[in-house]
């Protein structure tokens, strides 16, 4: 059997992921960490929010946003702790807690957003 | 010139093509453990590797809104509050610092992993990052437009 490497497919999974953060993320970083709880701009009511994420295209692109960035986070975590902590032969372990806790967060995310009523 | 390689040269590249595990025998100079802080480029590097902490932990932080917007209006109000404790102010602030850090450093490492060529000649680095960066401000802007209310 010829020994594959699953390294090009999570290579593609951190990559999509990083794209995704490098969009998205400030923005939503900046108005619901910042601007909306220092009050320099208003955020959408209970009520408008709801209707934001019961549209389906909002709620893929939220579930996109979560599951690829986890998923950039799991790659880069796992190879910072390995050559930043020399814990290279700890690799096994360390890229199972890694991925791991990636998808436990990319269940979370389709959990929550699937049936948004 | 024909017979370049010594035989156990040879046999070796036959025989393990992947990763060289640590090997007991073998001299090697020891590296600290902390050779990532002594230069400027390799503490950049590893801020940037570290940059991916701040990026999972806002998407934790959009989990727990989502959570507590399924609940209903009381605990999403509830969590908005929550949103303003000085703590979350400052690690959220941190956060954000950390993921500009990371759009950055993608868009300028886009052109490097992404070689194109037109007519034989290699597009110029600024032509490939220069859209990312146009998308990355149209997106944010129709992002505002999109969440926040008028006073």
């Amino acid at each position: 059997m010829v020994n594959r490497s699953n390294e090009p497919f999570l290579w593609a999974l951190f990559s999509a992921g990083g794209v995704v953060a490098a969009f998205f993320l400030p923005v939503l970083l900046f108005l619901y960490g910042l601007a909306f709880p220092l009050g320099w701009l208003n955020p959408p009511s209970y009520q408008e929010t709801l209707e934001l994420v019961q549209h389906p295209l909002a709620r893929l692109i939220l579930f996109l946003i979560c599951s690829l960035s986890l998923f950039h986070w799991a790659h880069r975590f796992r190879f910072t702790v390995d050559d930043g902590l020399q814990l290279k032969h700890l690799d096994k372990l360390i890229a199972i807690c890694c991925y791991g806790a990636a998808i436990v967060g990319t269940i979370a995310a389709g959990y929550l957003l699937w049936d948004f009523s | 010139m024909v017979q370049g390689f010594p035989k156990a040269l040879e046999q070796e590249m036959k025989t393990s093509p992947a990763y060289r595990q640590y090997h007991p025998k073998w001299y090697r100079t020891k590296v600290s453990t902390y050779w990532w802080s002594h230069q400027w480029p390799y503490l950049k590097f590893m801020l940037r590797e570290l940059s991916s902490v701040p990026v999972a932990f806002f998407v934790v932080i959009i989990l727990l809104q989502l959570w507590s917007l399924r609940e209903g209006s009381e605990s999403y109000l509830e969590f908005q509050q929550w949103l303003k404790k000085p703590i979350l102010i400052i690690l959220n602030g941190l956060s954000f610092v950390f993921v500009l850090f990371h759009t950055i450093t993608w868009f300028n490492l886009a052109p490097k992993a992404m070689v194109i060529r037109w007519r034989g000649k290699r597009v110029p680095d600024l032509l490939i990052s220069s859209p990312n960066y146009l998308a990355w401000l149209v997106i944010s802007g129709l992002m505002i437009l999109l969440l926040t209310r008028q006073g």
